[in-house]
């Protein structure tokens, strides 16, 4: 039993890292860039929902909904400002840009809110379904962890196989030269890409500071290297990938913490991360491109 | 004689003398400065890491700029050299007197015993490419840093003793060298100034001598178009991790000098976050520039320390300044307008 309940609570940090890595897996697919910021994006979705509901007082769901809105905002301005004049600039250069606007955001943070921990309220739920005669705890918010992942899923692969929008996502990402020639405005497909990751990154943001209630201006670079390997396992730029390697990931780390070693966690799961780019060297769900000479 | 400053100052080495004299020069002025005048603290606190950087910099730009690899994890080769050196300097402490030649010794293990993480490294890391590279030397920094994080190692009359994950050591009389996440404690603080640059310039001749040999062309061949290389004859993998394995002795011996310039050293410093430190200066050096990169990790380094002034404002002016510098130099039309003056002055003084 204690094996099974190791298991939940991996599958819903795991969850939390899926929705953090389908942030980094879209902008990468269509953009084709490592977006460094993404993880202080949670961060500042955690602290938009812990002002609105403890300062302002609004209820949950208004706080959730204004820390959504609020971080799809600041993934479009950070989009329009920082990375669209650097569509043509090399790689490297957009990574440094990159890492220059996570800096940004968490030094902004320290000034406006300092650097300590702040404790995160009990936004969601409080308690837990017993199971088999009390042998099963899961509480509440792991179900809902793993349900919103579930929804968020289900929902933007709908999204993005069902509508123009996601045609046209698709289309930038296959190849956005042709994608613009056949009348797709390549720049608001991109701008939507990062609005949508945003959104999530808020969402990953409550759920994240709902199970590890602590508040920090580096609260999102941890989570952000760990969703971003998630969605390396799965094959960046596969959705479904980034589901499964969240999870995988989710599930392996708590695991070794329960049975292996705590200290070593971090060591194990990067451990797999690199045996299996061995084996799959673009990852579980990646389709390999050949080069053409 | 005519032969000898062509070879100095000619067009293809010219570069070359301007780093080996602009390093020389400026530690002669810095040792002129702390000599004759009263500097700060801080101003003396900062000459050992900023060498130590330089040094970083430099093996960094190797594997991104020359190999044309994304590194994201370089600071676990410094951490390996750090505390490899460290634990060779505090076992020879007894043995060695002298603090210069226990220094050289650390150094050289540090620089050894990181060129054979990065030979094991190298086997996985080159089989990729891209992106999945670059993740894939994140995660062994990652990794590199929490096995070092769990190290405990210590000796006394009896011998040393190792335990892994928990302290079990037992020591009578003894001393502790690495003590877990809290990493190397009560080092001898033997790394200086001099021996920082004399450091950076063997960096330089290392990589001035393979960058200009037959083994530099290969490596900037498979960079520039691998299948091209490979088809006259260039062993690609071996070329790469001859820049691979390059690269890492010179970051383990960074590591070592940085070590030993601190009584206390923890494995966190070695995170991902100095190695994207390192990966921001060599990029605003300009990839494969190697005078770049000594200058903006010097103008880097220093900057955040200057504004420490301002307090909580440093970092964030800093990372202002790291995205206005992209933008810049990446806008066209900064580009054509630098170019318009250029053809201006230019022109005009062609036609006079």
């Amino acid at each position: 039993m204690t094996f099974l309940t190791y298991l939940i609570s991996g599958l819903a940090l795991g969850s939390v890292y899926a929705i953090i890595a389908l942030g980094y897996t879209m902008v990468y697919g269509i953009a084709k860039m490592l977006n460094f910021a993404h993880g202080d994006i949670i961060m500042a979705g955690g602290y938009v929902a812990f002002f609105a509901f403890t300062k302002f007082g609004l209820p949950p769901v208004l706080s959730i909904i204004l820390s959504i809105i609020f971080c799809t905002i600041l993934g479009v301005v950070i989009e329009r400002l920082a990375y669209k004049p650097l569509r043509q600039a090399s790689s490297l250069s957009v990574l440094i840009t990159a890492i220059g606007v996570s800096y940004f955001l968490q030094n902004s943070a320290q000034i406006m809110f300092g650097s300590d921990t702040k404790i995160f309220p009990a936004l969601l739920t409080e308690g837990s379904l017993k199971l088999f005669n009390g042998q099963l705890t899961i509480s509440y918010l792991t179900i809902i962890t793993i349900v919103t992942c579930i929804i968020i899923m289900i929902g933007l692969t709908m999204f993005i196989n069902k509508t123009k929008i996601g045609k046209a996502m698709r289309a930038c990402a296959e190849d956005k030269g042709a994608a613009q020639l056949m009348g797709i405005n390549v720049d608001t497909t991109i701008s939507i890409t990062f609005a949508i990751g945003s959104g999530l990154a808020a969402i990953a943001a409550v759920l994240l500071c709902s199970t590890y209630p602590s508040l920090s201006p580096t609260l999102g670079s941890m989570p952000g290297i760990k969703a971003f390997t998630a969605a390396v396992f799965g094959g960046i730029g596969s959705i479904p990938g980034a589901l499964l390697g969240g999870l995988l990931l989710g599930v392996i780390e708590n695991l070794t913490k329960a049975y292996i070693s705590t200290q070593l966690s971090d060591a194990i799961v990067f451990a797999v991360l690199i045996i299996v780019l061995l084996i799959k060297p673009t990852g579980l769900l990646g389709k390999k491109e050949n080069v053409k000479v | 004689m005519k032969n000898f400053m062509n070879n100095l100052f000619g067009k293809k080495n010219r570069g070359r003398t301007f780093s080996f004299l602009m390093v020389i020069a400026v530690y002669i002025f810095v040792e002129v400065l702390t000599h004759s005048f009263r500097v700060s603290r801080l101003f003396t606190s900062l000459l050992v890491p900023t060498c130590c950087y330089i040094v970083l910099g430099l093996s960094l730009n190797l594997v991104v700029g020359f190999s044309g690899e994304l590194s994201l994890g370089h600071a676990g080769f410094m951490a390996v050299g750090a505390f490899s050196a460290v634990v060779v300097s505090g076992l020879t402490s007894s043995i060695i007197a002298n603090d210069i030649i226990r220094l050289i010794i650390s150094i050289i293990a540090g620089s050894i015993i990181s060129g054979l993480f990065g030979l094991i490294i190298s086997v996985p890391v080159l089989k990729l490419s891209g992106d999945y590279l670059a993740i894939v030397t994140l995660a062994f920094g990652q990794i590199i840093k929490s096995i070092i994080n769990n190290i405990y190692l210590g000796y006394d009359a009896n011998g040393m003793q190792f335990s892994f994950v928990t302290n079990t050591l037992n020591l009578e009389n003894g001393k502790m060298l690495l003590s877990g996440p809290m990493g190397a404690t009560d080092t001898a603080k033997i790394s200086n100034f001099t021996s920082g640059s004399i450091l950076i310039l063997i960096t330089l001749f290392i990589l001035y001598s393979l960058i200009n040999s037959k083994y530099g062309r290969a490596i900037m061949a498979a960079r520039d178009n691998r299948i091209a290389a490979e088809s006259i004859g260039i062993n690609v993998s071996k070329t790469k991790t001859l820049a691979f394995v390059t690269s890492a002795v010179l970051a383990g011996a960074s590591g070592a000098l940085y070590a030993l310039n601190y009584s206390t050293l923890q494995p966190a410093k070695f995170d991902f976050n100095t190695s994207i430190l390192v990966l921001v200066y060599v990029v605003f050096g300009g990839l494969g520039n190697i005078n770049g990169t000594i200058i903006a990790t010097t103008i880097l380094y220093i900057l955040p320390e200057l504004l420490r002034s301002l307090q909580d404002y440093r970092m964030l002016i800093y990372a202002i300044v790291l995205i206005v510098v992209m933008q810049m130099t990446n806008s066209s039309k900064l580009k054509q307008f630098v170019e318009s003056i250029r053809n201006k002055f230019f022109k005009k003084g062609e036609k006079a």
